[in-house]
């Protein structure tokens, strides 16, 4: 039997009804945990850049640790985990969101690591002469320049943020895919339910995926 | 909270306690499980690792040749594979490829989820085997055409032997994340580790120690596959041309 393709059961009806609700959830996911992980990670890059050593330790150790680990492992860790430390089961939604944006701070607490050392000691030395305190020299000198510096690395790693909300997967939340999927079942056509849906996850990643490098030559001048 | 690492001495079906932890024809234990899906994350890594790397070398060098459409062939491969998210991309080699072309139907799902794995990574690798070989002073290239070499010989001879010692240290990389990502397998049923964690979590109510060990198996399984390719490195490195940070 040759399989014929008929995409026409999947109207905008059914689209509304089943994939938009996923499609939020997977954008919602991504933004959450690219605000929360910048942050979280911006404070990790401090921590190792201190030269304290109970600080930077820790956070070595945490963002190493984090990076070795395959991220379907860690949605299973949160997912059994948060429930035995609070005594009440979360939605897998509201899990994967804790457990992106702690997974994610590892990975931009490493490209802002590169870009805070991308800084030349002599302007924070010059900060420092002009009188300026760490807080100061932090908010008005390094992080500024480091956050633009590294803004097309950052929004590379949101792209592949982005592509692994899809491994929410293993804890049964809502995203794009398994609202896909869900349509896929309810017509019996997965073949073609799971073609629309590479071809969304593709358009996207490719659409930002082009701003990002018209991004990075623009930035470049300046640099 | 305690932890009860004898669950791993157990019988998979009856859950009764197995004298030495291994089974035998009869029993099957959780270690015995544990170890045959550590096997099967390790084959299908290493064995998508192996199409990662001709694939991802092949694309990458074509991206550098003079001739346009190979190039524009290697970019769209490239931008193809990497901007699909793994996981849908195991779909697509597991669900559609396989209804699509009917030929293909024989082929076990192992055998899919390896090329769905290497052919992800083979789109990460080809950027930097592109980007190695896009390192090398172009002046060489020239000269080597100046000499009277073929465009395959100034590859062979001049390009490919410095580009891949460039490259070796985001191999490294590349190649732990093979064995991160082939956890994905579980979702087309592979019995490999991400699988057996989740499984034997909920046959046994010891998630902790079952995840503990699982994850300190991918830890370690990355650790061998980082100091090897170190080892490689180290091996294989020309004097003055490249610096070994590490």
């Amino acid at each position: 039997m040759t399989l014929a393709l008929d995409f026409s059961f999947l109207t905008l009806d059914v689209l509304a009804r089943y994939v938009i609700k996923g499609l939020f959830f997977s954008i919602e996911l991504t933004l959450v945990a690219m605000l929360g992980g910048i942050l979280l990670g911006t404070a990790l890059a401090l921590m190792r850049l201190s030269g304290v050593i109970w600080l930077s330790w820790p956070a070595a150790l945490y963002v190493n640790a984090m990076r070795s680990i395959p991220l379907v492992m860690v949605i299973l860790w949160f997912f059994l985990l948060i429930p035995l430390l609070t005594g009440k089961p979360l939605g897998a939604e509201l899990s994967a969101m804790i457990t992106f944006t702690l997974f994610e701070a590892a990975y931009y607490s490493e490209i802002m690591r590169a870009g805070i050392q991308s800084i030349p000691k002599g302007q924070i030395y010059a900060s420092y002469a002009l009188g300026m305190n760490y807080a100061q020299t932090l908010r008005y000198i390094v992080l500024p320049q480091a956050f633009r510096n590294m803004l097309p690395v950052l929004l590379t790693q949101t792209i592949i943020l982005f592509q692994d909300t899809s491994l929410v997967y293993a804890i049964g939340a809502y995203d794009l895919l398994k609202g896909f999927e869900v349509v896929g079942k309810n017509f019996n056509r997965p073949v073609e339910t799971y073609l629309v849906a590479a071809l969304i996850y593709f358009v996207i990643s490719y659409t930002l995926s082009r701003y990002v490098r018209r991004l990075q030559t623009r930035l470049a001048v300046i640099r | 909270m305690d932890l009860d690492w004898r669950v791993f001495c157990r019988d998979t079906i009856d859950g009764e306690f197995v004298r030495g932890c291994l089974g035998d024809a009869e029993r099957i234990t959780y270690l015995d499980w544990l170890l045959s899906a550590w096997g099967w994350t390790l084959s299908v890594a290493a064995l998508a690792w192996i199409v990662a790397i001709a694939a991802g070398a092949v694309v990458g060098v074509l991206r550098t040749t003079p001739h346009r459409p190979l190039v524009i062939l290697g970019n769209a491969w490239t931008e193809l594979f990497r901007n699909i998210p793994v996981l849908v991309q195991v779909f697509l080699w597991y669900h559609v490829i396989p209804a699509l072309f009917p030929l293909l139907r024989a082929i076990p799902s192992f055998l899919l989820v390896v090329v769905a794995l290497g052919l992800y990574t083979s789109a990460r690798i080809s950027e930097q085997v592109r980007a190695g070989i896009q390192s090398i002073p172009q002046g060489q290239r020239l000269a080597a055409l100046a000499l009277g070499f073929t465009l395959p010989q100034v590859y062979r001879h001049v390009l490919l032997p410095q580009a891949w010692r460039i490259v070796l240290p985001p191999l490294t990389s590349e190649s732990m994340n093979i064995i991160k990502n082939s956890s994905v397998a579980f979702a087309v049923s592979i019995p490999e580790l991400t699988l057996f964690a989740l499984q034997a979590q909920e046959e046994t109510a010891r998630g902790i120690e079952i995840y503990l060990i699982v994850t300190g198996l991918y830890f370690f399984s990355a650790l061998l596959v980082n100091r090897i390719l170190h080892i490689v490195e180290m091996r294989l490195r020309i004097p003055g041309l490249i610096v070994v940070t590490k």
